[in-house]
């Protein structure tokens, strides 16, 4: 089943078009991948999937609703959970508060019931406090929880990160660069981590520039150039692809 | 309940009693009145600083809506309804007992409405201002948000200065008092104490009920607003909403700050709509420390208590600019908030600075 389709997507910045009539569907279950050189749209087609850039035209559905033009909050609330490429931790807050605020969608205390601290938000509040710890000891950094998040490592950062996204329970995450900045073990524990997550039910749309994390753990990759989609297949396919041996893998040899 | 939070309220109704056990034991006692306004005013300081200290927005039309409760309590219960004593909606009014006759300063006799219906009405006339003024102005950001709440609180000025019904300069006097209890009311010729304890005693409640909201998941999401907008709408918080609800909250906040005080002082005027009173507020609460509710408190009470003794004389206005260019300068997390250590090693650069970063 297509959870998140895509359909002749097209964005132009200014006179940049950075995205171009890109179509392809994630089937649920599945780690799929958007690889392509810098700048060939992929940030922006992230951006466009969950709402936080409209498209000029095309279709995005998750799940059957059409949610191009949607401001973010709605993708979160149907299930789409995403990172960032540079990434945006709450300044001010702690590790764990971080994570409580994934929480978010998951818990209703509203303006009123908090003021007047009604007893459903004590046990709302327990729940969101344990589910959050259980992600960062799921993240293997349970011990930073007290931190303030933007003073921890780049690494951990990225971890505090995605726990945030996992606290969601999103029934499909989009990863943008997760491995970026990691080194060789981090980015191998990282790849376990993605598969582990994909084996707990989670759909997972990724774009990396790791070819060995792509090409390991990917289900199907689809490859973007100067906003175009020139290929997409599974990762022996792709890499046996002329077209993207050319544009893609042989501009990484100069 | 929170534990911590109600013991820090119960050391904050200590202190209130204390300071009025102290005054009294002075013959100080008349100092009580200006604690009573500093007490209102902050009030609309605390409101405002939910939603800059938290929320991360800025707002300089606070005043507008302080003085949008105020003129409108002001207005509801002096307005003379006698000489339409028989027309449908007053006669209505009447019968559900919103309305009270009362005998003026001139001995005249006024039939207006009741303080608390007033109010009511003063409070959410002043919540739907803000609502309506909140949904397109909310989507600014930064400086854009400033102009345009200033644009706003320039609005409200001109018109309490420039309407008849609203006395012009002069503003609205004669306003009665509100009762509270039997035997005690906000106003006319209420305790000096009893005032002061109905003023400590919103302060107190406003203060849990905004404690509460912070420590929530509201006030969680408020704060990721303000760490990182993006992000908390990739979490799934309605960024515009909670901009929203919290701007209306601490418009409504102001409004009944001017509602309490109008009725105490018995009167209202223009310059409570004016710019530099909004300008106070944003110092007052850049003192007290961005994201600080006791540290507002603490800076509020101290400098209106101040302000409203006269210490600053003539210069008040330029007093207030002083602590905000200053503040913003120095310790823009307010000044309740800086850390020691760290401006130590600022004073001494040549000692070579610390290996781990700030
Ligand atoms: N908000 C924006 N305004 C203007 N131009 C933009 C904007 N966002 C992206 N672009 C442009 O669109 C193109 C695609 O950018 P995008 O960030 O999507 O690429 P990318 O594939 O994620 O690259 P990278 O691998 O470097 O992250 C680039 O030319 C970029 O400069
Ligand atoms: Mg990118």
């Amino acid at each position: 089943m297509a959870l998140l389709e895509v359909s002749s997507l097209s964005k132009s910045f200014g006179g940049v078009r950075a995205v171009r009539d890109v179509s392809f569907v994630v089937r649920q279950g599945m780690i799929k991948a958007l690889i392509g050189p810098n700048g060939a749209g992929k940030t922006t087609l992230f951006n466009l999937a969950s709402g936080f850039v409209p498209p000029d035209s095309g279709v995005v559905r998750f799940d059957g609703h059409a949610i191009q033009g949607q401001p973010p909050h709605r993708s979160a609330a149907l299930g789409l959970a995403r990172t960032f490429q540079n990434i945006k931790l709450f300044a001010g807050m702690t590790a764990l508060e971080n994570v409580m605020v994934g929480r978010h969608i998951r818990s209703r205390a509203g303006f009123l019931a908090s003021m007047l601290h009604l007893p459903f938000t004590w046990r709302e509040e327990a729940d969101v406090r344990r589910r959050s710890l259980e992600m960062l000891d799921f993240m293997g950094i349970a011990s930073l929880a007290d931190m303030e998040a933007t003073s921890l490592a780049y690494g951990q950062q990225r971890a505090v990160e995605l726990a945030r996204a996992l606290a969601c329970e999103p029934r499909m995450l989009l990863l943008d660069e997760p491995a970026a900045g990691l080194n060789m073990r981090e980015t191998v524990e990282l790849s376990r981590l993605i598969v582990r997550i994909r084996d707990s039910g989670i759909t997972v749309l990724l774009v990396e520039h790791d070819m060995s994390l792509v090409m390991g753990i990917s289900d199907e990759v689809v490859v973007l150039s100067y906003g175009e989609k020139i290929a997409e297949a599974d990762p022996a396919t792709v890499q046996k692809d002329p077209q993207v041996i050319r544009i893609y893998l042989g501009e990484e040899e100069c | 309940m929170r534990p911590a939070l109600l013991r820090q309220v119960a050391a904050f109704v200590a202190t209130v009693v204390v300071i009025q056990l102290a005054s009294v034991a002075g013959e100080k006692a008349f100092l009580l009145t200006q604690l009573t306004m500093s007490a209102y005013y902050t009030l609309v300081v605390l409101g405002l600083s939910l939603f800059m200290g938290y929320a991360g927005q800025i707002s300089l039309g606070h005043a507008a809506f302080f003085a949008v409760g105020g003129y409108t309590s002001a207005v509801m219960t002096t307005f003379d309804l006698g000489p339409f004593r028989s027309t449908a909606w007053v006669a209505a009014a009447g019968k559900v007992g919103l309305l009270a006759t009362r005998t003026d300063a001139f001995g005249s006799q006024v039939l207006a409405f009741h303080p608390w219906p007033a109010m009511a009405c003063a409070v959410l006339l002043t919540a739907a201002i803000a609502f309506a003024v909140g949904v397109p102005v909310l989507k600014l950001k930064g400086h854009y948000l400033a102009m345009a709440t200033l644009g706003l609180g320039t609005i409200v000025y001109s018109v309490a200065l420039g309407t008849a019904t609203l006395g012009a300069a002069d503003g609205i006097s004669g306003v009665p008092p509100l009762p509270v209890l039997p035997g005690i009311a906000v106003g006319g010729n209420g305790s000096r104490i009893a005032n002061y304890y109905v003023a400590g005693t919103v302060l107190a409640v406003s203060m849990l009920l905004l404690l509460n909201l912070v420590h929530s998941r509201v006030g969680r999401a408020l704060r990721a607003i303000h760490g990182a907008e993006d992000a908390a709408s990739a979490m799934g918080v309605d960024t515009a909403h909670y901009k929203v609800r919290t701007f209306v909250l601490s418009a409504a906040m102001a409004g009944l700050a001017g509602v309490l005080l109008t009725h105490y002082n018995g009167s209202i005027g223009p310059s409570e709509a004016s710019i530099m009173k909004s300008v106070k507020y944003v110092a007052i609460v850049a003192v007290g420390g961005m994201g600080s509710l006791w540290g507002t408190l603490a800076a509020s009470m101290v400098l209106n208590f101040l302000s409203l003794r006269g210490y600053f004389g003539t210069l008040d206005d330029a007093v207030f600019g002083t602590i905000l260019v200053v503040v913003m300068l120095f310790a823009p997390q307010g000044i309740l908030a800086i850390d020691l250590r760290r401006a130590l090693r600022f004073l001494r650069p040549t000692r070579g600075a610390p290996a781990e970063p700030g």
